[in-house]
């Protein structure tokens, strides 16, 4: 069992990570903005993946597993403020919504 | 032996093509992501990656985090953006101004260098220690592995994940469903 190693997979989830980065703080739309923060979650995961199989110790695929269980409660709640925000009629943009006064 | 040597590296050859495919549909998909105007077809490429990052597991020997990735990735979480994206309903940025942007320059910026100090941190600290490679038995990374070490070492964290994912479908819950009506006050005669 061969092929790319440990330091390969560090090197696409750093990259995938700075393109979630990049990405939240190039869009405004808040959607796409939760999209992105998803890229930088699976960079980090991608990550821990690799030093688990580096150091064949399981204990990083339990922590990936907690990274997504995270990142599901993150959804749910970025997700529950959207429609909050659609209610509301106000612009689902990020730019505009820099005051949390309700 | 040099049918086994033969049949060694070809299989290293078959992992390195996966390996490329994956990779490069991953980072193609990422940028699909954050460059289309529609989250709808943000979100449909988002699959694109989850499934290429679910293969990049199968490369790592982690076969339970593969598949729980596509489940609850693809399965939950993609559908419930897809879902709420068709409530908002469609939503444009506003068009592109013409000329670069000092914001979307700072970005851009602020983002390379938020890489560049990830490569230079990881490359400093583990450097030359992560070259050579290790073996892993057919066991590892298998449902009941994970399963084991989840009910055993790892209960604490198990429970507090749980717990986790109630707060957040709670609060979930309230903050989509707590739109205060706008009621005419009662007049008082």
């Amino acid at each position: 069992m061969s092929g790319p190693g440990t330091s390969w997979y560090l090197a696409l989830a750093a990259f995938l990570f700075g393109l979630g980065a990049l990405g939240v703080l190039i869009r405004r739309n808040p959607l796409i903005v939760l999209l992105s923060l998803e890229l930088m979650l699976n960079g980090g995961n991608l990550a821990l993946i690799a030093f688990s199989r580096h150091f064949v110790n399981g204990s990083g695929q339990i922590f990936g597993l907690a990274v997504m269980a995270v990142a599901a409660s993150e959804v749910c709640v970025g997700l529950g403020l959207v429609v909050a925000i659609n209610r509301k009629k106000l612009a689902l943009d990020v730019d505009r919504l820099s005051e949390l006064r309700g | 032996m040099s049918s086994l040597v033969l049949a060694t590296s070809a299989g290293n050859v078959v992992v390195w093509i996966v390996w490329v495919v994956a990779g490069f549909s991953c980072l193609a998909s990422g940028i699909a992501v954050i460059s289309f105007s529609n989250p709808f077809y943000s979100a449909l490429a988002l699959i694109g990656n989850l499934v290429s990052l679910a293969v990049l597991y199968l490369l790592l020997s982690a076969e339970f985090v593969a598949a729980a990735q596509v489940l609850v990735y693809a399965g939950a979480v993609v559908v419930m953006f897809l879902f709420v994206i068709a409530y908002v309903g469609p939503q444009r940025e506003e068009a592109w101004s013409g000329g670069p942007s000092w914001k979307t320059l700072g970005a851009v910026l602020a983002a390379g260098a938020l890489l560049i100090e990830i490569v230079v941190a990881i490359s400093l600290a583990a450097g030359g220690s992560l070259g050579h490679d290790s073996t892993v038995g057919p066991a590892f990374g298998s449902p009941a592995y994970i399963g084991r070490i989840f009910l055993t070492d790892h209960l604490l964290a198990f429970e507090i994940t749980s717990i986790v994912l109630l707060i957040a479908a709670v609060g979930g819950v309230i903050l989509g469903a707590h739109a205060k009506r706008v009621e005419p006050k009662r007049v008082e005669s």
